[in-house]
C-alpha cells in the first residue's frame, strides 16, 4: 500500500523530499536543496513558506529561499534554534523529510511593478527575501530604483556572502550592508540596519518597502521609513508566529484578527499596525 | 576657491542656517583630507575637533583587550563626528579611522565653543542640531545593545 502522503492534499499531508545538498552557510545555519520524491517541482511565489516535517521530531514553518522561476531543487535556509530546526540542519545528503506547502501570501512583487523598491533584511530574514531579490533581478526592467539593505551581527554572520557580493557588483542594484560590530578589516557599514534607510536611494511617494527580520528591527525600520515618507500602505512585513496546521484551522498563529499562516506571513503594515506594537499579540 | 561657509552650507548638519551664522561657524573650520587607513583622532586624545564628513566613510573604533580594535559604528558623507569637544575633560572616547579617502570640514572645538558662548542664539541652534544627532545615535546604540539577531548557536 502507498504511504498516506503520496495520495493526498499537499497542504495537509507531507510529501517526501530527499536532501540533495546540505551547505553550511554560517555556524548555526544551513541551506538544504531538496528533490521531490515524485519529481514534480513545487511552484511557489516569493515570500511563501513550507512546513518541514521530521518524523518523530516535529514540524516547523520555513520560508522558501530559492528562485520562484527555478523551483527545482526546492531550497530552504534554516537556522538551528531548537529541537526541530537542529535536526533539520543535521540532515545529510540522501535523507528525507516531509514537506507541506507552499503556504501563505508572499511579497507584493506584482503590485509593486513600476515602483522603487527598498528591501530590508536582518539576520536570517534575508532567506525569505532572497526569492524576491532574485525575481526582481530576473525582471529588473519592471521596477524603478532597487535598494537592498542587509544587517547582521558580525561579518561572520552574513548569509549568502558570495551572492551578496555578486548583487553588490551590479549597477542596477544598491546593496548596503551593515553589521553590529566588526574588526578593522571590515570595509562596509557598522551600526543598526535602520541607519541604512537614510542612505537608500528611492522616491518615497513611489516606493514599496519589504522588511524581514526580528520584530523589534522591523518596528524601528517602519519608523525610519515613515520619516522618509514611505506610507504604511506601501510597507510590507513578514511576520512570524508559532504554527501547527498552516491552513487557518487551529488558530496557533493568530495575530490580532488575522492568521499569519493564511493571511500572511507578508502583511501590509496598514493592515496590522494597530496590533503590531502590542505586547503579547 | 569655495569658502568654508559655502562648502558647509551644503552639508545636512548645517542646512538652513543663516548665511551670517555659516560665516561665523566657517571661521572655525578648515577642509581636510584623510587617506584610507589614517586616523582623524585616537581614543584618549584631547578632543579638539569636530568633523562634518562630506565624502567617504569613517570607522569609530574602541580598543577591546583580547579583541583589538573593534568598530562599533561607521559614519559617512552628510554626517558629523565628535562631540567630546563640547564637555570637559575634552577627551576623545573613540578612535576615528578613515575606511576610504575622507573629505571633511574640521572645526576647532575651542573656537566653536567661544563663538557659541558669545552668540547664545547661534549656540542654541547648533546644540539642538547636535542633540538631535546624539539622540539618533543613542537610539541606534540601544538597538545594537539588544543584540536582535541573537547569538550564533553551534550545531556541530
Ligand atoms: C512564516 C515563517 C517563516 C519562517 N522562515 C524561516 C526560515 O526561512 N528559516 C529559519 O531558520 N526559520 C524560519 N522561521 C522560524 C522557524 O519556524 C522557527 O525557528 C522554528 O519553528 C523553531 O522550531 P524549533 O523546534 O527548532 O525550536 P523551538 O523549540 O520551537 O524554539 C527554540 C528556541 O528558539 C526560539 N525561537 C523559536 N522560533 C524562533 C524564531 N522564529 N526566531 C528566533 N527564535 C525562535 C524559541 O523562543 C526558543 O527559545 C519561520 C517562521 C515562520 C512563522
Ligand atoms: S497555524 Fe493553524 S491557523 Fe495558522
Amino acid at each position: 500500500m502507498d504511504p498516506p502522503w503520496t495520495q493526498s492534499d499537499p497542504l495537509l499531508t507531507p510529501r517526501p523530499y530527499r536532501v540533495t545538498r546540505n551547505r553550511r552557510e554560517l555556524q548555526d545555519t544551513v541551506t538544504l536543496e531538496l528533490e521531490s520524491g515524485d519529481g514534480a517541482p513545487l511552484s511557489f511565489s516569493a515570500g511563501q513558506f513550507n512546513m518541514l516535517y521530521l518524523f518523530g521530531i516535529g514540524e516547523v514553518p520555513i520560508s522558501i529561499s530559492g528562485s520562484p522561476h527555478e523551483p527545482d531543487p526546492l531550497v530552504h535556509t534554516i537556522r538551528s534554534v531548537g529541537a526541530v530546526t537542529k535536526a533539520i540542519c543535521g540532515l545529510k545528503r540522501g535523507q528525507t523529510l516531509g514537506v507541506r506547502g507552499p503556504f501563505g501570501k508572499g511579497w507584493p512583487l506584482e503590485a509593486a511593478i513600476g515602483q522603487d523598491l527598498v528591501l530590508i533584511a536582518g539576520g536570517i530574514g534575508l532567506a525569505p527575501l532572497r526569492p524576491a531579490v532574485r525575481q526582481v533581478i530576473a525582471q529588473r526592467d519592471r521596477y524603478g530604483k532597487v535598494s537592498l539593505l542587509v544587517g547582521a551581527r558580525t561579518p561572520k554572520d552574513l548569509l549568502y556572502l558570495a551572492e551578496l557580493k555578486e548583487w553588490r557588483s551590479r549597477f542596477d542594484l544598491q546593496v548596503l550592508i551593515t553589521v553590529d560590530s566588526a574588526g578593522a578589516d571590515w570595509r562596509s557599514h557598522v551600526g543598526v540596519v535602520t541607519m541604512l534607510i537614510s542612505k537608500a536611494e528611492f522616491e518615497a511617494g513611489e516606493t514599496v518597502a519589504m522588511i524581514c527580520g526580528p520584530e523589534v528591527m522591523m518596528r524601528f525600520c517602519v519608523a525610519e521609513l515613515r520619516k522618509r515618507g514611505v506610507v504604511a500602505e506601501n510597507t510590507y512585513l513578514s511576520m512570524e508566529r508559532n504554527m501547527k496546521c498552516a491552513v487557518g484551522y487551529c488558530g496557533h498563529c493568530q495575530f490580532g484578527p488575522t492568521f499569519v499562516c493564511k493571511d500572511g506571513p507578508v502583511f501590509p503594515l496598514a493592515r496590522i499596525e494597530p496590533f503590531f506594537r502590542m505586547r503579547g499579540v | 576657491m569655495e569658502t568654508i561657509d559655502a562648502v558647509i552650507a551644503e552639508h545636512p548638519f548645517f542646512k538652513g542656517l543663516d548665511p551670517s551664522v555659516l560665516r561665523i561657524v566657517g571661521g572655525c573650520g578648515s577642509n581636510v583630507r584623510v587617506n584610507a587607513g589614517e586616523y582623524l583622532f585616537h581614543e584618549g586624545d584631547e578632543a579638539e575637533r569636530f568633523y562634518a564628513v562630506r565624502h567617504g566613510m569613517v570607522a569609530l573604533e574602541i580598543y577591546v583587550p583580547q579583541r583589538g580594535q573593534v568598530t562599533v559604528q561607521t559614519v559617512g558623507a552628510g554626517e558629523i563626528i565628535g562631540w567630546s569637544w563640547l564637555f570637559p575633560p575634552y577627551v576623545c572616547q573613540f578612535s576615528a579611522r578613515a575606511v576610504e579617502i575622507v573629505r571633511a570640514t574640521s572645526f576647532d572645538g575651542a573656537c566653536l565653543r567661544k563663538k557659541c558662548d558669545e552668540d547664545t542664539a547661534m549656540g542654541y541652534e547648533l546644540m539642538k542640531r547636535l542633540a538631535h544627532v546624539v539622540s539618533q545615535r543613542l537610539e541606534a546604540t540601544r538597538l545594537q545593545l539588544l543584540d536582535i539577531y541573537g547569538p550564533a548557536v553551534d550545531t556541530k
